[in-house]
């Protein structure tokens, strides 16, 4: 979507609870007043395909699946600039941890270097109890793209070289560290 | 003073040069640190994208081992003597992360929350502990005057650019200013520096993105590179901020299709160490991928 393409919104299905599904009534995403303060801000607008600003409106009026199948939650490096900068104080950049769970749990595809990035950091946490930097990083390349890790082999071996980052043995079956305290973190997630 | 320090995952492997200058910078000062024992990852920002309560679960279970800790010493939390020892971190991701845990704590249903997980893990969390930042002991815990007395190399005549990136500031430091941070500017000149002012010096290095959205990730670290260039060196207090700015200047210069001079990116205590006359292979510049030799080269032996 462009500034300039015209939206008909009676075509598109729309959910008008959607910014209160994302945060409790009282910092309610209405309150934003499209001042664009997010997107001056954002050292990632120029690279998304809506900014900042059009994707809180979006938001508003509640059409979802143009939201989470929009890229630009992805290129958020949570530098909170936005947030701290909202004259709103719409806390912007916690709201989007929430955008991107509602993306993984829906299981949208186009993004999937993102999501599979925060999975494999979860699955190491979670295996570990600490991150293991090296196969995380092993593991998110072969996951997504192998032939994307080629072209950081100089900078990899140059790391190794340094003390940077070690080898250490994968763990492959067993029990993880922190499987009980995820384990009862999803039970209670979902009586919710 | 004394302080139970939470190294987090990247110092231990990646920035372990952050850690082992820090040890060496606050013993110099005469400050007392103690490792957390069985610590575990702080979930980072990934955490509270899995789910709001692993968001908060994850830092919970370690400020749960603070508190036994603090309660275990003598007089117990806040009870004065050895109970008073501070939480510190090094890492921005750590410091948000504990941030938010303890904002939420604040709210009894979420706390209450937090404790049904933690039972598995046999803790309790009371919402008490406090967290600061590395950078706000340093700047705050300690007068001028002390950090000068212990400067043995002056580090006069190095040009330092401060870069403070985001989640250190943003947007929780009461310590600091989120927008034009300046708690660097004392420590270094009480070292002997120059301090060389830059327009990026709040501005996010792009963290993950290096890796998920390289294109987009090396040029935010360009922009940063290419206005510290007059500097001699850049510091950084926080591993990701380190990582993305040291290791990629080769990769940034290929992006943006112009050959940046390389300029060597430190931890703020591996200066402090190197003015405080720290030996040199104790403050571990070898792990640096842009040697800092060029910069060791200015400061009087």
């Amino acid at each position: 979507m462009t500034s300039s393409e015209v939206i008909n919104l009676t075509a598109v299905k729309r959910d008008l609870a959607f910014g209160d599904r994302l945060i409790p009534a009282a910092q309610h995403l209405s309150t934003c007043i499209q001042c664009g303060t997010c997107t001056a801000s954002c050292p990632s607008a120029a690279a998304m395909d809506i900014t900042p600003r059009q994707m809180w409106r979006m938001v508003q009026l509640g059409m979802v699946d143009e939201v989470l199948h929009s890229k630009t939650m992805w290129l958020c490096s949570i530098c909170y600039q936005c947030q701290a900068r909202c004259p709103r104080g719409i806390p912007l950049t916690e709201i989007i941890a929430k955008l991107k769970q509602l993306a993984i749990q829906q299981q949208i595809k186009e993004w999937r270097e993102s999501t599979t990035f925060y999975l494999t950091f979860a699955g190491v946490m979670r295996r570990y109890g600490r991150m293991r930097e090296l196969e995380f990083m092993a593991r998110y390349f072969l996951s997504t793209n192998p032939m994307e890790a080629i072209g950081y082999t100089t900078m990899g071996l140059t790391l190794f070289r340094r003390g940077k980052v070690h080898l250490e043995m994968p763990k492959l079956g067993g029990k993880g560290r922190l499987d009980d305290l995820f384990n009862r973190v999803a039970e209670l997630e979902k009586q919710q | 003073m004394k302080y139970l320090f939470y190294p987090g995952c990247s110092m231990e492997s990646s920035a372990l040069e952050y850690k082992d200058s820090m040890y060496a910078s606050l013993q110099a000062l005469g400050a007392e640190v103690e490792e957390l024992e069985d610590w575990t990852c702080c979930g980072a920002s990934v955490a509270p994208v899995m789910s709001d309560l692993l968001g908060m679960v994850l830092p919970a279970r370690n400020l749960a081992l603070a508190e036994r800790a603090q309660s275990s010493a003598v007089g117990g939390v806040g009870g004065g003597a050895d109970g008073d020892r501070q939480v510190i971190v090094g890492c921005s991701a750590c410091f948000i992360s504990f941030q938010r845990t303890i904002e939420a704590a604040a709210d009894r249903a979420k706390l209450e929350k937090m404790n049904r997980a933690l039972e598995v893990e046999g803790l309790t969390y009371h919402g008490k502990a406090q967290v600061r930042h590395l950078l706000d002991v340093l700047a705050n815990d300690f007068k001028r005057s002390e950090i000068e007395a212990k400067v043995k190399r002056p580090l006069t005549g190095l040009k330092v650019a401060p870069y403070y990136g985001c989640q250190t500031i943003r947007p929780y430091a009461s310590f600091d200013d989120g927008q034009v941070p300046h708690s660097m500017v004392g420590i270094l000149e009480a070292l002997g520096a120059t301090v060389y002012h830059h327009l990026h010096e709040a501005t996010c290095c792009g963290t993950a993105l290096l890796t998920t959205k390289p294109e987009l990730g090396l040029g935010i670290v360009g922009t940063i590179l290419a206005d510290t260039t007059a500097a001699d060196c850049i510091a950084t207090v926080c591993p990701m901020c380190h990582m993305n700015l040291d290791s990629y200047q080769d990769k940034v210069s290929q992006v943006m299709g112009k050959k940046l001079s390389k300029i060597p990116v430190l931890f703020l205590p591996q200066l402090i160490g190197l003015a405080f006359g720290v030996p040199e292979e104790r403050l571990l510049f070898k792990r640096h991928v842009v040697p800092v030799g060029p910069a060791l080269a200015k400061v009087p032996a």
